[in-house]
């Protein structure tokens, strides 16, 4: 498994590729912004009908990477629900997936501003996880340290000769981590953007998503 | 011939006209369902298109509205009006005349909806949005003809196929509706008319007198082309020169960057200072508009412009047309000859310069086929799948109705003759449901069946959803530029090309050099900048192949070996390259191996177009890379591909394999840009993306993910999906052109020609000075990344 090492608050982490986090000394792997069913909320909405594979193709890179850390504890950092309704509506066998994922580990629903409220599938939910040195909430809060946090679903680009990539990536200070969006229909807030200018600091990192991790100075 | 009545009688009389024949018969012919009229610019074509109308209406007892005139410019909608509104004001008829575009304000829409004028004039996308209003019966009742103009350039376009259902609902609403076309010059007249007439009604002819040929000839400059590239600045002294000897010069280029830096090359040797304007489709409006008004003004004494002038207003004046860079296309060229001299019977005057050496053969095999009036077209397909969706959303728009009927009246659109019942089905699927494999909306589909059986959409409200998405033009991401603090609009740029920019970066836009300076609220901010070497911005202009035809006829003029019409310089170098190794020729391929500089290359002269040329490329190296060939990247041109690589090909024959090529095809489509691209166009049209609009790209754009995403979620899990089957079948006909590599290898039927050569050839060397070599994908781009990340991370101190 290709991974990106570096500490937070002293805690040794670890970016995946894939845009999950995995900390090995707690065998805790973090995710955020799943938002399950955001193309059915489309489609009730009266818009597009998207393709209907997002939650199975998102559950299955989340297995993949469960079986690659072989984690004991999983958090989802918020929004894994696209609005409460799809929480609902999630089908039988995605209930089941999930449950399945669930067995014999510790499972924590963190709250998003999409899903803010009880989540009935198994598993713990906790507006916040403290976990020193680290604690784990949906939005980041200016002035906190040790902080992992979703919710603006980071991008970043970068010119290489002749082209430009635009991947979504993790940014990291000396204070803070937020992740980059799981979710497989989840669009980008690009780094550049000043919510996240001013957010991190002027050392920061982003650590780009793909089949290596990479990081580079985050893009301002 | 029938004689005129009166007002239209002492009216011509008064001018001293006389109606030309092709306007008689128009007029003697006016019954009919459907008639197309071919006549050269100049040739009173607006009016013959509109004198029945005026006759009909003159006894002012018709109610509502009675024409409809269509064209694919809004500039041109408002010209006619004017044109139109002289003629009937001076014969004092009861004739009330409006346009209908996307300027039009929201009053007037509304006006125009509750009370018809006569005579309206629209474009098909304003068009599309009237007959999805629930009171489309109401206001096109009575409705007798329809003209559509410049109906030659519709044709080929999406733009075409959505005007020819929406005239299929205006036939079922007006039954008694009879069509007219009006086209310029083309190659197979009798393909318009069955596009535009109801299927299958018959639609005659009328041929204008096309008038005398053209004066057309190569500019003969002192200095010849270069060896490659398109920017022709080697003839700015020699074009100069004709501005000078002329009135008014339209200088044509292919694409709109070449057209900025012939234009600012223009500038920095203009010394006379003669007025000379720019205008291209992405300039801003206003802009574009000051040109135009300055050259019917006659205050300008040149234009270099790309295909945004290729239809339109009649410029008057205009006495020489140059053509810079190969023409690709006869019938293009032809038609824009046909913009110099606006008088009828008067030849026009063109000059074709060439942009580089291999050009100059272009250019001769052009001229022949302007002689020969042996026009090109690539006959166009049946009507396009997104299209015929989004027309379905339209018809639910207006009201609730019967898949039956409307597939009826589908099929009586021209482009839709050939429908199948099992494609309609799978369209109508498509937009009730979503269409896909896992049938997961069935709580919330976008059109309903009622118990009647007719379909509805489940939520009235996303009427208003819809009709922001008609429309089959893509815009790409464009984002505005501008000058600093409130300065002026100066045009667009693709949101790719102002991502590369960082501030102090220089740039042409509307022959100006800017500064950039930095990008806010999704504008381009630029100040302006002297004397500096600017980038060249990337629009998102149109790239043409060159024609089939036009290809044959250069492979002939290979074959013949009369090289007299040819200057010096290029015939000595086809006489060099005959003697170190061939021609090419028809009935074979060429191919040519040759060590330069260290890598292996191969060069395969398939005159098969830019587009199939690069898709050779792409496949060629895939099947170098399964044999274990190493290559390294490629480049194509219209004419040949060139690919190097670490170990040398001895023998081609199995790369151009028809089945093997075929199958590669098949893998590589898969993870394509081109198709991502293709993909995003038709899922637009198709109504499963939104267009995104200005505010919401401003709000933020962690909502909205890119169409990338959708694609490979299809490809992966539903490749059969029907928007995946119109992608497909757009791309081997659009920018994967696999047609034409089918084209080129029927015609050599395995026959290649290998010569295994010491050094680079006279044919092959220009290729190597090409842009746009394309490096082999896969692990590349992440070496690409990594060494640019570990230099970024190094020049922050960080690594």
């Amino acid at each position: 498994m290709n991974v990106f090492d570096f500490t937070l608050a002293g805690a040794k982490l670890q970016a995946l590729g894939s845009g999950a986090l995995y900390w090995p000394d707690q065998r805790l792997l973090c995710v955020s912004d799943l938002h399950f069913g955001k193309a059915e909320r489309a489609a009730r909405h009266g818009g597009a009908q998207l393709p209907p594979y997002e939650t199975h193709d998102t559950l299955t890179r989340l297995e993949a990477d469960l079986a690659a850390t072989g984690a004991a504890t999983v958090v989802c950092l918020g929004d894994t629900f696209d609005d409460m309704t799809a929480l609902h509506e999630l089908t039988e066998a995605e209930a089941l997936w999930i449950a399945r994922l669930q067995a014999g580990r510790r499972w924590v629903w963190i709250e998003g501003n999409h899903d803010a409220g009880p989540i009935q599938l198994g598993g713990t939910h906790l507006a916040e996880l403290p976990l020193p040195p680290l604690a784990f909430r949906h939005i980041a809060r200016p002035g906190a340290s040790g902080e992992v946090s979703g919710h603006y679903h980071p991008k970043a680009r970068l010119r290489t000769r002749g082209q430009s990539l635009s991947r979504p990536c993790f940014l990291l200070d000396s204070d803070r981590l937020i992740l980059p969006a799981y979710g497989t229909f989840t669009g980008g807030l690009r780094s550049d953007n000043t919510a996240l200018s001013d957010l991190m600091r002027p050392e920061a990192l982003a650590i780009l998503t793909g089949a290596i991790p990479r990081p580079i100075p985050m893009p301002r | 011939m029938t004689p005129l009545p009166a007002p239209f009688s002492d009216w011509f009389a008064a001018k001293g006209w006389s109606l030309h024949p092709h306007q008689s018969q128009m007029l003697a012919r006016r019954a009919d369902p459907a008639l197309l009229l071919i006549a050269p610019t100049g040739g009173g074509k607006t009016l013959a298109g509109f004198l029945p109308t005026l006759l009909e209406l003159a006894d002012g007892t018709h109610q509502g509205m009675h024409t409809l005139y269509v064209s694919p410019l809004k500039a041109l909608a408002a010209d006619i009006r004017r044109n139109l509104t002289g003629p009937v004001e001076q014969m004092a008829l009861p004739i009330r005349i409006e346009d209908r575009t996307g300027d039009t304000t929201y009053t007037q829409k509304r006006r125009q909806r509750a009370d018809p004028p006569h005579i309206l004039l629209t474009t098909p996308e304003s068009l599309a949005l009237l007959v999805s209003y629930p009171d489309a019966p109401r206001i096109f009742a009575g409705l007798q003809r329809v003209v559509v103009d410049e109906i030659h350039a519709l044709s080929e376009s999406k733009r075409g196929d959505q005007l020819m259902l929406a005239l299929a609902r205006l036939q079922t609403l007006a039954p008694g509706l009879r069509r007219v076309g009006l086209s310029a010059t083309v190659d197979d007249p009798a393909a318009i008319a069955r596009f535009l007439a109801r299927h299958p009604d018959d639609c005659a002819i009328l041929q204008a007198d096309p008038g005398p040929d053209p004066d057309i000839r190569m500019l003969v400059t002192d200095q010849p082309p270069p060896w490659s590239g398109g920017g022709a600045a080697y003839a700015i002294p020699a074009v100069l020169d004709q501005v000078r000897q002329h009135r008014t010069t339209l200088i044509f280029h292919n694409t709109r960057a070449q057209a900025e830096i012939f234009f600012h090359n223009l500038w920095l040797a203009n010394d006379d200072a003669l007025p000379i304007g720019i205008h291209h489709g992405s300039l801003d409006r206003a802009q574009r508009e000051r040109v135009e008004a300055a050259m019917v003004a006659g205050q300008l004494r040149a234009i270099v412009c790309t295909g945004s002038l290729d239809l339109g207003l009649d410029w008057g004046d205009v006495d020489l047309v140059i053509q810079v860079g190969a023409p690709k296309n006869v019938k293009r060229l032809v038609q824009r000859i046909g913009r110099a001299n606006h008088r009828y019977n008067a030849p026009s005057k063109a000059l074709l310069v060439p942009a580089n050496r291999f050009e100059v053969v272009e250019c001769l095999a052009a001229l022949e086929a302007v002689k020969a009036h042996d026009l090109d077209g690539d006959p166009r397909g049946p009507g396009p799948l997104d299209v015929l969706c989004q027309h379905i959303l339209i018809a639910a728009c207006a009201g609730p109705f019967d898949a039956n009927a409307l597939l009826a009246e589908f099929r009586s659109a021209g482009p839709y003759a050939t429908l199948t019942r099992a494609q309609f089905d799978d369209c109508l699927d498509f937009v009730a449901t979503g269409g896909y494999a896992l049938r997961a909306y069935d709580r919330w589909q976008r059109l309903q069946q009622r118990p009647d059986g007719l379909w509805q959409l489940r939520d009235p409200r996303s009427a208003v959803l819809i009709r922001q998405n008609i429309g089959t033009i893509q815009d790409s991401d464009l984002l505005k530029v501008r000058m600093r603090g409130r300065g002026p609009a100066l045009g667009e740029v693709e949101e790719s090309f102002a991502a590369s920019l960082t501030p102090g970066d220089t740039f042409l836009i509307g022959g100006q050099i800017v500064r950039y300076e930095g990008l806010r609220e999704m504008t381009v901010e630029v100040s302006r900048d002297k004397g500096r070497k600017p980038k060249v911005a990337t629009f998102s202009g149109t790239k043409f192949s060159t024609s089939t035809q036009l290809s044959h006829r250069i492979l002939r003029l290979f074959q013949d070996g009369d090289f007299s019409a040819l200057p010096d310089h290029t015939t000595d170098w086809l006489r060099l390259q005959a003697d170190v190794s061939s021609l090419p020729e028809p009935g074979a391929l060429l191919v040519e191996t040759f060590p330069h500089d260290g890598r292996q290359h191969l060069c395969a002269y398939g005159f098969a177009g830019r587009n199939a040329q690069q898709t050779l490329g792409l496949l060629l190296t895939k099947r170098m890379e399964a044999l274990n060939l190493a290559p390294l990247g490629f480049v194509a041109t219209d004419y040949a591909t060139l690919v190097w690589g670490l170990d040398p090909v001895t023998d081609p024959a199995p790369l151009f394999d028809p089945q093997a090529l075929a199958d590669g095809l098949e893998g590589w489509l898969r993870g394509n840009a081109v198709m991502k691209r293709t993909f995003r166009a038709s899922a637009t049209i198709a109504g499963l993306i939104q267009r995104s609009h200005q505010g919401q790209r401003k709000s933020g754009r962690q909502a909205t993910f890119s169409s990338d995403i959708l694609y490979d979620t299809l490809a992966k899990y539903d490749p059969d999906h029907l928007l995946l089957r119109i992608t497909r079948d757009e791309a081997m006909r659009g920018l994967v052109d696999f047609g034409r590599i089918e084209e080129m290898l029927t015609r050599i039927q395995g026959r290649i020609t290998h010569n295994i050569l010491p050094r680079v050839t006279p044919l092959a060397a220009p290729l190597l000075l090409e842009v746009g070599k394309v490096p082999i994908q896969g692990t590349a781009q992440d070496r690409l990344l990594a060494d640019e990340a570990d230099r970024l991370m190094q020049a922050a101190g960080l690594a």
